[in-house]
């Protein structure tokens, strides 16, 4: 638990945040259930209803020795972003030892197509998240997912990469154990795929 | 089978809270569920719906939530198990049934859910309904994970049939929506036939009947403070001279606050699960081994107040408080929990550095789906009344209007108030009002507004949303579906006879997304509107998202900008789709370019603007 030695001395805390759709539940699920399967305690936390029409979807996983499904301001000692405007509206809930992992595919807001402010530039978001954090991996994620065959496995790809950081004291056969648990036969290749993309990326 | 139906004793799963509300109430023989669907309780009804025929449940999507807690009582009046799951405020519109359904009691047990939303993640309010408990004067269970929600309803069960009495429990938010472990038991068999004895001196509540049981309540409570005192759900942990008093999941941050502040061996945790009645003597005994007591709550004093009587009644002269420390509006976080033990403990903490977020970043608020078709029906209203007309609207994904461009909210307090409400600023303005309901929030509480503007011959314009499923809450079936898994079907209650029923002589149905048709029969309705009586407009076009993932219809065209738009640009921006991009042309003036993986293929912006066309989509 390389990260959260720094931190605190209880467990690891994951902050996810996403766009409705991007699938950001189901890889909080993962980690949730790949450190239940590795014998450690974890708890999930998110949140449905309003999040769902196209605006931002938070969730949370913490891991280890702390009780608390959610992560407050300064607390995420590992940040996973599927968007990266998102990844900066979420620089306050991490802390100067705060790894993240961050898609690169932006996906403008509606308020921007309509005219009402600008979407920061990519290159200018990084370089604030790099600058604040500990550790960043950008990877274009929607493109690696294509490559292992859909997008919409952009998701696995990201968590390939958080695995791949060994932040979370999860051991790759497990990782591999869970997605085969998670996901239905058909669709298993396709995201195991992914996931390995992500993981070859993710190695800070 | 159903994946909650699954799994023997002692096998851990990674359950929502609300699944282990569901997996308990199974384990406790619960043969009858009903609901109204509402954030964050939805899962429980909907899992039930799920599973329900494969175990003869009868699980109920009620009318609404006072319905839900009758029809539910009677099941339980009849010795079969029953459960009720509620948002926070369903409980409001349930509490006329669950005050004296506290008097009469059940035979078998039933537990009632509501789901507290501190913070008001989907929300109108942020009430603390663990007042009802006491209101009531029903004993009060409040779990702080899926494994605590799980094995209170286990037992709220069991104290609900030794008390004949309903059992409340108290969620929040964040064990409603939490993952966690959970440990399985067994799922015995249970029927849902049931047996009933007349007793009408006991079950029909004249105030004769009514004056008696209230005295039994009054015993069955007595007792119950008997049993609080020694729940396993009220627990001490630690010891030392400082002492903190909590319950829910705010005991969950007081652990990891406590624990991350290094101070774990000078503080005593007193975590209450068991919260109505409140156990006194407990926190009497507590009290009288601390110097100074802190009480960490979401919300309300609820505990801070019981803190203070029972130190009161046990003669403790420390130190107490609460909400001076602990914010009342919100809900709490680890962080905000150590900033307050900090303070009244006096301990040193340095709170680490926050990193600014920007703040010129664009928004992502929610907004309605491109091609929904409430944006169609709110674009002609606005076309034909104006800024001057005032919009009341009520509760579901039409409550979005609110955003520009559309802006086409102008008063909420709750479900069903868009009539109602309307129905009292005609009589007192001098200004058209054009009230909006959706088909479901209508069969919910709409009714009877309506009714009652009728019978007041209110000047008013009701527009019925009817998109055919509850949409916001995740496409929950209602009384007055016409679309289901087998196809277009006769509804079983028809919105148009049941609107005429009510009396409105003036009813005219449309396809909002047939626009020059829809202006057309608003302008002959607002014309009528200059003579007394209520109109009703029943909008008609399915949720998108439902049609295609209920039929499994496929989407067959998107629409392209392939002339110009300028002419129309006024018009399209009023519209505000949010599959527009907005992108300056060669002169620089903005011109519209229609995102094709975002279009819904509702065709409405073509029938603004001759320059958009629509475009096969190829399989």
């Amino acid at each position: 638990m390389k990260t959260s030695e720094k931190a605190h001395r209880n467990g690891v805390r994951l902050f996810f945040t996403g766009v409705g759709g991007q699938g950001t539940l189901l890889a909080t699920r993962l980690v949730g259930e790949a450190a239940l399967a590795e014998g450690l305690s974890a708890f999930m936390s998110e949140i449905h209803g309003m999040a769902q029409r196209g605006g931002v979807v938070e969730s949370s996983v913490v891991v280890g020795r702390i009780h608390a499904p959610i992560v407050g301001e300064g607390q995420a000692d590992v940040l996973v972003a599927f968007e990266p405007l998102e990844a900066l509206r979420a620089l306050n809930r991490c802390h100067a030892h705060t790894k993240a992992v961050v898609s690169t595919s932006p996906i403008v807001p509606f308020t921007v197509a309509a005219g009402q402010g600008t979407y920061p530039n990519l290159a200018d978001v990084l370089k604030t998240l790099k600058e604040k954090l500990a550790g960043v991996v950008a990877l274009d994620a929607e493109a690696l997912a294509r490559e292992a065959g859909s997008v919409r496995a952009a998701n696995m790809v990201v968590m390939g990469a958080v695995a791949a950081m060994e932040v979370l004291p999860i051991g790759k056969s497990t990782w591999d154990a869970c997605l085969k648990k998670l996901f239905p036969p058909k669709l298993y290749d396709l995201n195991q795929k992914a996931f390995d993309a992500g993981y070859a990326k993710g190695r800070l | 089978m159903h994946e909650l139906l699954t799994g023997t004793r002692g096998e851990k799963r990674f359950l929502l809270g609300n699944e282990a509300i569901i997996r308990a109430a199974l384990e406790s023989g619960v043969r009858f569920v009903a609901a109204y669907p509402g954030t964050p309780s939805s899962e429980i009804i909907d899992g039930f719906a799920a599973l329900g025929p494969e175990i003869g449940a009868e699980v109920e999507y009620s009318v609404n939530e006072k319905v839900s807690v009758e029809t539910a009582c009677a099941a339980a009046q009849c010795g079969v198990r029953s459960l009720c799951s509620m948002k926070h405020v369903g409980l409001n519109v349930a509490a006329d049934a669950f005050m004296t359904l506290a008097y009469v009691g059940v035979k078998a047990g039933m537990v009632i859910v509501c789901a507290d939303d501190p913070s008001l993640h989907s929300s109108q309010n942020e009430q603390d309904n663990r007042y009802y408990a006491k209101m009531a004067g029903v004993p009060m269970l409040e779990p702080a994970t899926p494994q605590e929600a799980k094995d209170m309803v286990r037992a709220g069960y069991e104290l609900s049939e030794r008390y004949g009495i309903p059992v409340l429990l108290r969620t929040t938010t964040r064990v409603n929506h939490c993952r966690g472990p959970v440990s399985l038991g067994e799922i015995p068999q249970a029927s849902l036939k049931g047996s009933f004895t007349k007793d009408p001196m006991n079950l029909v509540v004249v105030p004769m009947v009514g004056r008696k049981l209230h005295l039994k309540l009054l015993e069955k409570l007595s007792a119950l403070q008997e049993e609080v005192e020694r729940s396993p759900f009220n627990t001490v942990e630690g010891t030392g001279p400082w002492g903190i008093v909590a319950s829910g999941v705010s005991a969950l941050y007081v652990q990891d606050a406590v624990d991350e502040l290094g101070i774990a061996d000078r503080v005593g945790i007193l975590k209450l699960g068991m919260t109505h009645p409140v156990p006194e003597r407990l926190i009497g005994d507590f009290l009288s081994r601390m110097d100074a007591v802190l009480v960490v709550e979401e919300l309300e004093p609820y505990l801070e107040e019981a803190v203070r009587v029972s130190a009161q009644k046990c003669g403790f002269r420390g130190r107490i408080a609460g909400k001076e420390f602990v914010p009342r509006a919100f809900e709490l976080d680890t962080v905000k929990v150590k900033e307050a033990l900090s303070r009244f403990f006096g301990v040193s903490y340095e709170p680490p550095e926050i990193f600014a977020v920007p703040e010129d970043l664009p928004a992502r608020p929610p907004n309605l789906c491109p091609g929904c078709p409430h944006r169609a029906t709110f674009f002609s209203v606005r076309e034909v009344f104006g800024e001057e007309a005032v919009y009341p609207t009520d509760i579901g994904c039409y409550t979005l209007g609110l955003l520009p461009p559309l802006r086409m909210a102008d008063f909420l307090i709750c479900m069903g108030s868009s009539v109602s409400t309307a129905g009292g600023f005609s009589r007192v303005l001098d200004r058209p009002v054009v009230a909006f309901i959706g088909d479901s929030t209508f069969f919910h509480s709409g009714i009877t507004g309506l009714i009652n503007a009728v019978s007041h011959d209110r000047k008013l314009l009701l527009v019925l949303l009817d998109n055919g499923t509850t949409a916001m809450t995740g496409h929950q079936p209602h009384p007055g579906v016409w679309l289901s898994r087998d196809g277009k079907q006769p509804p079983k209650v028809e919105l148009e006879t049941l609107v005429r029923g009510c009396g409105v002589q003036n009813v005219a149905v449309v396809n909002p997304l047939q626009v020059k048709k829809t202006q057309q029969v608003l302008q002959e309705m607002k014309a009528a509107m200059k003579d007394r009586g209520v109109s009703v407009l029943i909008s008609r076009s399915p949720c998108p998202l439902f049609e295609r993932r209920v039929l499994g219809t496929k989407q067959k065209v998107v629409f392209q900008v392939v002339g110009d738009c300028r002419p129309c640009r006024d018009d399209l921006a009023r519209l505000g789709c949010t599959a527009f991009v907005w992108t300056p042309d060669d002169a620089g003036e903005a011109c519209v370019r229609i995102n094709e993986v975002l279009c819904g293929g509702c065709s409405v912006c073509a029938q603004l603007c001759d320059g958009i066309k629509p475009k096969k989509l190829t399989a």
